[in-house]
């Protein structure tokens, strides 16, 4: 589960790991009330520049025009209202791009050094990794690609935990003045924190800035929590934006379908996620393209068949279906009669093809052949998928 | 000969008492694998399903010195219950449990890892697993049996139901397997693809093995590296996964491609590249194997490490 920034460094600011102060705005009036009453923008302690900043989940923001700097109050409701409504467009958002419908102006920093600092777990090691590079501002997988050597990496081992040791080394990677290193102890001895007891699973502050003033600042934030662990993280939950993620896949988490919208036009619904994977590359291999993942679990029951189908056809570029499960504990007369009923109940008019193996596979297949509707049967997956794409194309 | 498990495993299953836990000890049983009993802290003393129930791990430890631990249990409680069996000293232990916080599995899997370098021999198949079968020895999780076979080729995988299929084709060309083991789709697991390929490669029973892959981490290219140093038998292998897009989990919580790594396609070519023979349909996993096996030299001469 991804968040924003704004709400990142809230919880960052809790747990205090220094970020900017600043303020959520989701409409220009609100912008404009803002600027009269709130500290951030009035008296002598104001700032001298403000960053007015797009919040949507994916990066690459400032690049795609989401990212505005103001050098007075006045400008921030003309920047807010170019920014809001906008969809941005970035290497992380797809070709349709991401509708920016929240903004947050914080106060701007006297950059001196830029860095990066993360927290993801590694899977080799098998523990939280700390990543600490001296080029802040840059996509971390392309320091690690062209100067691997200016990224420093280190396993914290769970037994031990953390030791300030582990952020003077740190400090001293990033050449850090010795007066600022206690800060740096600090920063990472409360990121690993916040990571362990929020459950997150990637924790990114890019850039970490050093400012004219000697202050270390997490000037952007960037956190992905763990799915299992959302569970019991009440406090996390609350921040799921419903907005940002795709309609078809928030109606299949409802049914515990595990739906992944993709770009092609044949649909597949499976049982196993494995399984569901290999079928879509098969639908590739057979010169197709797959419309989705979709996970439909063991039991593969007609009420989850039905809703199954009822979440495919909601995507408008689906233009046939596939089906492919492999009958284990649950027969496949039973997963045969299940998709009868629910393709009757649903009126299928798009190319359907079934591929049925497993436990008395030859029955539940005869069951389809005889049911009257225009489902196409086959027994190995690559002819399920060479059935569908030739269907697909002849229905053009 | 098999790997880990055969007729004479014993077994018990933490949450014996759970709807899960109940229907697949049952099942378990029924294919003739000796379950001696469950656990279900509070359920301690009473019979369920015609199995012994006791409180904890090391009363039945205690009582049946059972030699695998099954686990059913929520995923929010899962980790403590690998716990109890490490600490109990059972030396095999398969966690069926999906959903299981990476952050437990870490310190699940440091626990472990510690044990093992203290000299004791405690495995951890899974979590988010099939488990593991002997065919005609003992199954011991939830993949239907009868699709298998007693017979030459080892399987390891990190998916179910594509396991499954590979299995059912080797079972429908008579070439049968010789134990079966599903590590698991999270990306903090117990055993990895190299522990159970060095097993497979020290088991008399096994002419060759398949490896079913996917996207996410870099354990399949470790396990092509030990293949090809320390392997003479022949490895098939499948990476699932190669229409996924970036960044988005593909329902097992370690298939993800992030930062351009652990792509299919890298892995495809990186295991070709170390002699693994890739399969990019998987309706002829089974068929390649029997080529292997049939073209009269499947063992191979090892490469210096």
């Amino acid at each position: 589960m991804n968040i924003h920034e704004y709400q990142a460094k809230e919880l960052f600011k809790e747990f205090g790991i220094p970020v900017p102060t600043g303020v959520l705005v989701e409409s220009v009036e609100e912008a404009r009330k803002i600027l009269l009453d709130s500290p951030l923008f009035r008296g002598e302690t104001r700032p001298s520049v403000w960053a007015v900043k797009a919040q949507i989940h994916a990066g690459g923001r400032g690049k795609a025009g989401g990212v505005k700097l103001a050098r007075n109050p006045e400008e921030i409701p003309g920047l807010v209202s170019q920014i809001l409504g906008k969809t941005l467009v970035t290497h992380q958002t797809g070709p349709e791009g991401k509708k920016v419908l929240k903004v947050w102006i914080e106060e701007g920093s006297n950059i001196a050094r830029e860095f990066y600092l993360g927290v993801v777990v590694d899977r080799t090691t098998r523990r939280m990794a700390l990543i600490a590079s001296t080029e802040g501002g840059m996509e971390i997988e392309e320091v690690a690609q062209s100067h691997p050597e200016k990224i420093f990496h280190l396993a914290v081992d769970p037994m031990e935990g953390y030791s300030p040791y582990i952020g003077r080394r740190i400090s001293q990677f990033l050449g850090l003045p010795f007066s600022v290193q206690s800060q740096m102890v600090n920063i990472v001895r409360d990121l690993l924190d916040f990571f362990q007891k929020r459950d997150a699973s990637m924790v990114e502050i890019n850039p970490l800035v050093l400012t004219k003033e000697d202050r270390l600042i997490a000037l952007d934030a960037k956190v992905g929590f763990d799915d299992n662990a959302v569970g019991r993280q009440p406090a996390v939950r609350g921040l799921r934006d419903l907005s940002e993620e795709n309609e078809l896949e928030i109606e299949a988490s409802k049914y515990n379908l595990n739906y992944v919208k993709l770009d092609g036009n044949i649909a597949c619904m499976v049982n196993g996620a494995g399984l569901a994977m290999a079928t879509m590359d098969v639908i590739a291999l057979a010169g197709g393209s797959p419309a989705n993942f979709l996970d439909v679990g063991g039991g593969a029951s007609k009420e989850t068949v039905e809703q199954a189908f009822r979440i495919i056809l909601g995507d408008p570029h689906v233009k046939g279906i596939f089906v492919n499960i492999f009958g284990g504990i649950v027969r496949c007369e039973r997963i045969a009669g299940g998709i009868i009923a629910a393709a009757q109940d649903v009126k299928i008019t798009i190319p359907l093809v079934v591929r049925l193996q497993g436990t008395n596979a030859k029955e539940g297949r005869e069951m389809l052949r005889n049911s009257g509707l225009a489902i196409q049967v086959a027994e190995e997956l690559y002819e399920g998928a060479e059935k569908i794409v030739l269907a697909v194309k002849g229905d053009k | 000969m098999s790997i880990l498990v055969d007729r004479s495993t014993r077994v018990i299953v933490q949450g014996i008492t759970g709807k899960e836990g109940s229907y697949h000890a049952t099942a378990c049983r029924e294919y003739g694998t000796k379950v001696v009993g469950g656990v279900t802290p509070g359920k301690g003393g009473t019979i369920h399903e015609g199995f012994p129930v006791w409180n904890s791990v090391f009363d039945a430890r205690d009582a049946e010195s059972p030699d695998v631990s099954l686990i059913f249990v929520p995923p929010a409680f899962a980790a403590d219950a690998i716990l109890e069996s490490i600490a109990a000293d059972i030396p095999l232990i398969v966690c069926i449990t999906e959903g299981i916080p990476v952050m437990d599995m870490v310190r699940v899997r440091r626990v472990l890892d510690s044990r093992n370098e203290q000299g004791d021999r405690i495995r951890l198949i899974g979590p988010n697993c099939p488990g593991i079968i002997t065919p005609d020895g003992a199954k011991i999780g939830i993949m239907p049996g009868y699709i298998h076979k007693r017979g030459r080729v080892g399987v390891v995988s990190r998916s179910g139901t594509l396991t499954y299929e590979a299995v059912w084709q080797l079972t429908q060309l008579g070439l049968g397997e010789s134990t079966c083991v599903g590590i698991g789709g999270d990306p903090v697991r117990g055993l990895n693809f190299i522990d159970v390929l060095e097993m497979f490669e020290s088991d008399p029973e096994t002419e060759a093995v398949v490896m079913i892959g996917e996207i996410g981490g870099e354990d399949e290219e470790r396990a092509a590296v030990f293949a090809q140093t320390k392997m003479t038998k022949p490895v098939v292998g499948f990476i699932a996964g190669l229409t996924a897009p970036p960044g988005r989990r593909m329902g097992h919580a370690g298939a993800i491609v992030s930062g351009g790594k652990g792509t299919a396609r890298d892995k495809m070519a990186f295991l070709e590249s170390h002699g693994i023979r890739v399969v990019d349909n998987p309706s002829l996993i089974g068929k390649t194997v029997a080529d292997v096996l049939a073209s009269g030299k499947p063992r191979r001469t090892l490469l210096p490490a």
